[in-house]
């Protein structure tokens, strides 16, 4: 579905991808962890086009979208859909003028059509009867998932999520990492996660690749990532500094 | 003095390959606006919202930049003329220099001003938030969804709005000039009338449609290309307001001495 190969990505004198081979099968999820800086939230962009790497490849379903112009990118973006760190939401729209806006932009001009779709979308992500609030009148959890409903809304084969549990309390990370999986389970998309919350790696992933300095320092399952006895990788699990006090 | 002169060359250079840099970016900008004009659907719903914001409320800006621009212009005017018992002449010059001077400029500076900056700080704000990668990520171009709508609203809006500063500033002229400073309605008319003609009208309307373009095209690049969250914006938003009056100012002498070969003076 996704792969990636030899990517690397400098900015000024700062390298932040070195060399990242990647591959995720169709219906698979995969988290991507590191470290805040490590080049997570970097990588995932180069994933859909949104950055361009200093060298290497990305594959979206076989095809090498790297050198292709934004206008011939448009269409495959369409396949891939993305949520962002922020989420994103148009702050003009409303939640329902949110959700319904890939369909419009997508040509559909029924009305009742597109309603019954954002009604079907924000059902999946809990979030009915939200439909004509602002997301500056939304929590951070519901705003992640408008941001969601508004993803999964044309059915994308492919969801990139950038810490979608980022600034929320438990209780709503958890809701969010059970919409993942639903998602996966209900409709079968690809996944990427890149996350720093463990709890939401160990509920989600499929495959957990571990990013540090740029580059796939671990790349396996989850129960492998926690039962390795890397010094580096425990330290990230157990959330040591080093630091004293 | 060698060193010197190396580092004045230095600035010159720098300065020119920025210069071509800008002018670079906003020729790609133009392009690309240009070929999704021309070859994407235009989103009519956007580009009529545009309308109300560009067109219907710059209103008030527009009318009081006219009509105090044309009042205090035929006062001064006539202070000078009366002097030489040209007083009738008054009509003439405010008229003439309405439409092709003050009505155009004035107008894109007081656009330039409210509406540019709106634009910029609005596609900077979206551009700090991802917004507009999220609009890419839905396989949105940017400059159709934001660009296009924005450019014909400008096309559509400003020439208007120049009219419209210019029938405020002329009868504002003609009320000082009339009413307050007792110059003969009759004369001043007839010799306004007899200075000016159609392509005073045109050369106007062709100023605004050029300014207009100017002023969403820096501000819609000043825009996209803002980074480094509210700092940046409010740079960009700066810098919209500060090249766009500058590049109108400019361009505005160029455009006089070109439109002059075709629309001549009366």
């Amino acid at each position: 579905m996704l792969a990636v190969a030899g990517l690397t990505k400098q900015i000024g004198d700062q390298q932040i991808l070195r060399g990242i081979d990647l591959q995720v099968a169709s219906g698979e999820t995969l988290v991507i962890i590191g470290r805040s800086g490590s080049g997570k939230s970097v990588l995932l962009k180069h994933l859909i086009g949104l950055m361009l790497p200093s060298s290497g490849e990305v594959f979206i379903e076989g095809r090498q979208i790297v050198g292709l112009k934004e206008r011939q990118l448009l269409p495959i973006r369409k396949t891939v859909g993305m949520m962002f760190q922020g989420c994103a939401l148009f702050d003009a729209m409303t939640v329902e003028e949110n959700v319904a806006f890939p369909l419009r932009e997508a040509g559909e001009r029924n009305a009742g059509v597109i309603r019954a779709k954002v009604a079907e979308a924000l059902e999946v992500v809990d979030l009915t009867g939200h439909e004509q609030k602002l997301p500056v009148n939304l929590s951070g959890g519901m705003k992640k998932r408008v941001a969601l409903a508004r993803v999964v809304i044309t059915r994308p084969h492919c969801v990139l999520y950038d810490e979608p549990t980022a600034g929320l309390d438990p209780v709503v990370s958890d809701s969010i990492n059970h919409l993942i999986r639903r998602l996966q389970r209900q409709f079968g998309v690809t996944s990427i996660v890149v996350t720093h919350d463990m709890k939401c790696a160990g509920h989600v992933a499929d495959k957990v690749a571990f990013l540090h300095e740029g580059a796939i320092y671990f790349y396996g399952a989850f129960a492998d990532l926690v039962a390795s006895q890397d010094p580096l990788i425990q330290d990230f699990i157990q959330g040591r500094s080093g630091d004293k006090d | 003095m060698v060193a010197l002169f190396m580092l004045l060359l230095r600035f010159l250079g720098s300065t020119a390959l920025s210069l071509f840099g800008y002018l670079g970016e906003l020729l790609f900008l133009m392009l690309e606006t240009a070929r999704s004009f021309v070859t994407m659907p235009v989103r009519w719903r956007l580009a009529l919202g545009q309308i109300l914001e560009v067109g219907y409320r710059s209103q008030l800006v527009v009318i009081v930049t006219g009509a105090f621009t044309g009042a205090v212009f035929a006062a001064q005017t006539y202070f000078q003329f009366h002097r030489l018992s040209m007083d009738t002449a008054v009509g003439a010059v405010v008229a003439v220099s309405m439409f092709r001077e003050l009505g155009p400029v004035l107008t894109g500076l007081m656009v330039a001003g409210r509406v540019g900056a709106a634009m910029s700080a609005e596609i900077g704000t979206m551009k700090v938030t991802e917004q507009l990668d999220a609009l890419r990520s839905l396989g949105v171009h940017p400059v159709d969804y934001l660009v296009v709508p924005r450019m014909i609203a400008m096309m559509l809006s400003m020439p208007m709005l120049v009219a419209e500063c210019v029938g405020i500033g002329i009868l504002t002229g003609m009320f000082v000039a009339v009413h307050l400073l007792g110059v003969s309605q009759v004369w001043y008319v007839n010799y306004m009338l007899r200075f000016t003609a159609l392509r005073d009208l045109e050369m106007a309307l062709t100023k605004g449609f050029v300014f207009g373009l100017l002023i969403v095209f820096v501000a819609c690049n000043e825009g996209l290309k803002s980074k480094e969250g509210a700092v940046g914006v409010g740079r960009a938003t700066t810098e919209a307001v500060v090249i766009g009056s500058l590049v109108i100012l400019v361009i505005n002498f160029f455009l006089t001495m070109v439109l002059n070969v075709f629309f001549p003076t009366t």
